[in-house]
């Protein structure tokens, strides 16, 4: 948008995004009329990505803290314990709307973004997860996003160095416009190096390191606050520009400093740029700030105190240093060839003050830009109940059911895409994408191993967006749980419609619930997030999709020994076995939509006590080496879990017959929670009376053998024969 | 076995490779930053992979011409050894040390899976704890790594065993035109060359990756040990 003579009134607010009553505030806070960058910076900094306003309350009422819990939401990432003196640091974030808009450099960015969070508290960033959602994917928009994000996120993270792990992909027609690209890092660093946002020190330096300053991303901000219409592709130029190289000499500079005692406080440049990492420094430690603007790196000529302010350019970082200290920085970001430069300096006013070529273009109290952000308790309507599930029949057979599952969107192998992410860059992922239920990476120099993943199934959450929330955090600490990990703590990134819309702030509310009860429930406290409002297209007749709420779960664990963990691939020879009760739960499930064509019913029960017991007795009996391999068992159900361990290793089983008293189908293919799988070698019956000891229920799935999964029917399908039909789906939806 | 990382802007596999050669040696290599203008006294120089300098010109472009070359060049012109692997190939055939080009993958994606490497000469100071036709797994990460040469370039190579590498099934089957064996579609499927001397060797599959059971197996640490025999004071 040109705002170079643009007048500023209530008019321009509406413009940048602010409401009228916003406004107003913003009148009465500076007592006269805002200079354009004063809007620009009010803007951005009460928008809803900025400030939370729609969800802030919500937020509140999730569990955060745990005794391993050094640093919980509020800074730029969650920090825990993870032994040895060291710490795991880690966030998710979405780049939702740049993705839809420009895939590759939405995707890239996104990457980039989440990243910094982590190494700007002092970690080494040593893995990469990404939680993708698509739209139907026979569209060619779909594949031409599904082409770019890949892209994106593979461009950027493989050339920074930093391994991606894992992470997941759903297709539903409802991300059509709006796809979600949430990106999540997990880094380590020493407890006692861990370092913060809070300014501190009046006449302390500011200092700017990194890439110049363009005018790409202005105001990315509020575009990621509201709604797309069918002029959505006229905002590319609100998109961001990724340099891989750059963030990656920008780690090692800033690891270098961070090595030494210069630094008083650091926070990466992100959404609303220079912007919000200055207000939010300063006003993290009661301090006014000077900026001057004339001493900013830039990339071209001519840009105005407003364009510099908002500019959202990547891969630039503001540091608060010692002021003895800045000759010792600037000599190390100069070794990497990266820009420095003194852009201003902390003083008592508590005002931010902007300076360009003479001027005084922006002074702002910075206690009510804070202090008096707006919060809104938006009203909730009533959830619609779940449709019925309606008539069950079973069309297809057992076999032909398997291997159209095994094939569908949801189900079909991701290798097309992890084979275009660098999974082992760093020497130290013990578990890459499909070995395991969580990636295992483990932390140089030591024998301690991270669990990592995420997760959401977002059919649920439409569903029933309480058992959602709850069923995302406790499939993730299932997922830790099956590698023999230690569940620890939680990032959440919850990607939900236009919050304005009582019906999607009900899910957004419900949701959270849900969360925060399985999360208690569980002890898996929730350190850092993301929230992505105003997922919506408009479509030219003026009514809008929201997509599915999708809460995703990204989800740490911890292994004192990386040696104990364990894989899902299904070993030689054995007994396969299944933890947790079956009740043939079909409401929501893959096989009615994908067989049955609808989308109805239920999310199945979340049971949290039953999880605990289950998953506590299943990481026991991994820890204390009595389990060869173990599945978590979800999407598809149980039928759909076996393939996949069978698949994995190439080694087959003879599958016992149903349970009796429930349908075939539901038994096979019903997604009752709190279930796992289970290799032991012998005939299992050691194993089934411990966990009957225990009150865990637990049933005999099959004999472990040879190279095919051999049905109760007697059919047999060769091991071969489901990676064919499992590995078909992508290669030929993508490389047509 | 003196043994020296070279580290450029953009290289990432440093570490990995680092934790390689002292797996094998029991000491940690020493680290050499890309404006050297010198060599500490070595057996062995390693290019590392990465994205040099971005690799936003033909990878490994930028780094040839850095001062550090220099002295590698001059290094290997004096019979030193240097590997190169992955960027550090492309770098290696940048600078050229090794002759050909590594060109963006056949399928157009940047691919990161395992493979399988048979071995194609054993007598050199880079593969001899193999055997002629033994193959390994081994990790590959790259989108440039379609190896090119001109015909003449290629007998060459062929006709004087300085084809290192070439990728084969797991049963040692080569078949250049098949993807899921040949998976960035190299020229006879060579995945690793050999200078004229034998001491320079350039491969673009990532061996320093699989070196510890626990990372999946030790299928490469034979180069290393191969390394570690030649090059022993």
């Amino acid at each position: 948008m040109s705002t170079k003579h643009k007048t500023v009134d209530a008019d321009l607010a509406r413009e940048f995004g602010l409401s009228a009553e916003e406004y107003d505030r913003v009148l009465s806070i500076m007592g006269r009329t805002p200079s354009l960058t004063e809007l620009g910076v009010f803007s951005v900094m009460w928008s809803e990505h900025c400030s939370y306003k729609s969800s802030r309350k919500w937020l509140k009422t999730l569990p955060t803290t745990a005794p391993w819990v050094i640093h919980g939401p509020g800074e730029n990432a969650g920090v825990v314990d993870v032994g040895e003196g060291l710490a795991a640091i880690f966030k998710m974030e979405s780049h939702n709307h740049p993705s839809f808009i420009e895939p590759y450099q939405g995707a890239a960015t996104g990457v980039g973004g989440i990243l910094r969070d982590v190494f700007t508290m002092g970690a080494r960033p040593v893995a990469n997860l990404n939680a993708l959602r698509f739209g139907a994917p026979e569209t060619l928009r779909t594949r031409e996003i599904v082409d770019g994000v890949v892209r994106g996120v593979g461009g950027y993270g493989n050339c920074v160095g930093v391994p991606t792990v894992g992470g997941e992909v759903n297709f539903h027609r409802a991300y059509d416009g709006n796809p979600l690209v949430n990106a999540m890092t997990v880094g380590v660093a020493r407890q006692d190096r861990i370092f913060l946002s809070a300014a501190a020190g009046i006449g302390n330096p500011v200092v700017y390191v990194g890439s110049k300053t363009g005018r790409d991303g202005i105001h990315g901000a509020t575009m990621s606050s509201a709604e797309f219409d069918e002029n959505a592709l006229a905002k590319r130029p609100t998109v961001q520009v990724g340099d891989p190289f750059v963030e990656k000499l920008l780690i090692e500079a800033c690891l270098e400093l961070m090595a030494t005692d210069a630094i008083v406080a650091i926070q990466d440049m992100g959404a609303a740029g220079l912007t919000s990492s200055s207000v939010e420094m300063a006003g993290k430690g009661g301090v006014g700030i000077d900026l001057d603007l004339d001493a900013v790196p830039q990339r071209e000529p001519g840009m105005t105190a407003y364009e510099m302010m908002l500019s959202e350019s990547q891969e630039r970082m503001l540091i608060v240093l010692k002021p003895e200290r800045t000759e010792q920085a600037r000599a190390i970001f100069e070794k990497w060839e990266l820009d420095f430069a003194v852009v201003g300096h902390l003083t008592d006013t508590g005002h931010i003050v902007v300076r360009h070529r003479g001027e005084v273009e922006a002074d702002i109290p910075l206690d009510p830009l804070a202090d008096q952000a707006p919060i809104y308790d938006r009203p909730t309507a009533p959830l619609p109940a779940p449709e019925p599930v309606g008539d069950i029949h079973d069309p297809l057979g057992l076999e032909k059911t398997l291997t159209t599952l095994l094939g569908c969107p949801d189900l079909a192998s991701r290798a097309w895409i992890w084979n275009q992410y660098d999974s082992t860059v760093g020497g130290q992922t013990a578990q890459r994408p499909g070995g395991a239920d969580a990636a295992i990476v483990k932390v140089d120099d030591t024998t301690i191993g991270l669990a990592l993943t995420t997760d959401c199934t977002p059919r649920y959450c439409k569903a029933n967006p309480r058992a959602g929330g709850a069923q995302a955090v406790a499939e993730a600490w299932r997922n830790i749980t099956a590698t023999g990990a230690t569940p620890l703590a939680v990032t959440d990134n919850l990607n939900f419609g236009n919050p304005e819309k009582p019906e999607i702030m009900a899910q957004f509310v419900a949701a959270i619930e849900g969360m925060g009860e399985a999360c208690r429930t569980l002890d898996f406290p929730v350190v850092s997030g993301n929230v992505s409002l105003y997922n919506e297209t408009r479509d030219p007749d003026g009514t809008t999709q929201a997509i599915l709420p999708t809460p995703a779960i990204g989800a740490l664990g911890v292994l004192k020994d990386v040696r104990q963990h364990i894989g899902l691939a299904m070993p030689e020879k054995g007994t396969l076995l299944l933890v947790g009760e079956t009740k043939g739960h079909l409401g929501q499930s893959l096989w009615l939509r994908e067989v049955l064509g609808r989308e109805t019913g239920d999310a199945p029960e979340v049971d949290l006590q039953a999880e605990r017991r289950n998953g506590d007795f299943v990481r026991e009996q991994i820890l204390a080496g009595n389990v060869l391999a173990c599945h978590d068992v979800s999407d598809g159900g149980v039928l759909i879990a076996v393939a996949e361990m069978v698949m994995a290793s190439g080694h087959g089983c003879e599958l016992e017959p149903p349970q009796s008293g429930m349908r075939p189908e539901a038994f096979w293919f019903g997604e009752d929670q709190a279930r796992y799988l289970v290799a032991v070698s012998g005939d299992g019956t050691g194993f089934a009376a411990t966990a009957k000891a225990a009150g865990v229920p637990v049933r005999v799935m099959g004999r472990i053998g040879g190279d095919s999964l051999t049905l109760p029917s007697g059919a047999i399908l060769a091991a071969a024969r489901l990676r064919a039909v499992n590995e078909a789906f992508f290669p030929a939806l993508m490389d047509r | 076995m003196k043994a020296a990382v070279v580290l450029f802007p953009g290289t990432n596999r440093e570490r990995d490779m680092m934790i390689a050669l002292k797996a094998v040696t029991g000491q940690s290599p020493s680290l050499l930053w890309h404006g050297e203008t010198s060599l500490p006294d070595l057996d062995l120089v390693v290019l590392p992979g990465g994205f040099s300098y971005g690799d936003y010109l033909r990878c490994g472009a930028m780094a040839a011409h850095s001062p550090i070359m220099r002295e590698v060049r001059a290094f290997a012109e004096r019979g030193g050894h240097v590997l190169g692997v992955c960027n550090g190939f492309q770098i290696l055939t940048e600078t050229g040390l090794l002759p050909g080009a590594l060109l963006r993958n056949a399928g157009l994606r940047f691919l990161s899976q395992d493979c399988h490497l048979r071995v194609e000469n054993a007598q050199t100071p880079f593969t001899s704890k193999w055997a002629k036709g033994d193959v390994f797994r081994t990790p590959l990460a790259h989108g440039d790594g379609n190896y090119v040469a001109d015909s003449k370039t290629l007998d060459t190579l062929e006709g004087d065993g300085r084809v290192a590498f070439r990728y084969a099934g797991m049963d040692g089957t080569v078949d250049a035109a098949d993807r899921t064996i040949n998976p960035n579609g190299s020229v006879n499927a060579i995945a690793g060359i050999l200078s004229a001397n034998g001491r320079v060797c350039g491969m673009m599959p990532h061996p320093e990756d699989l070196v510890d059971p626990l990372m999946g197996g030790e299928d490469g640490k034979p180069l290393f040990e191969s390394l570690v025999e030649a090059l022993s004071r």
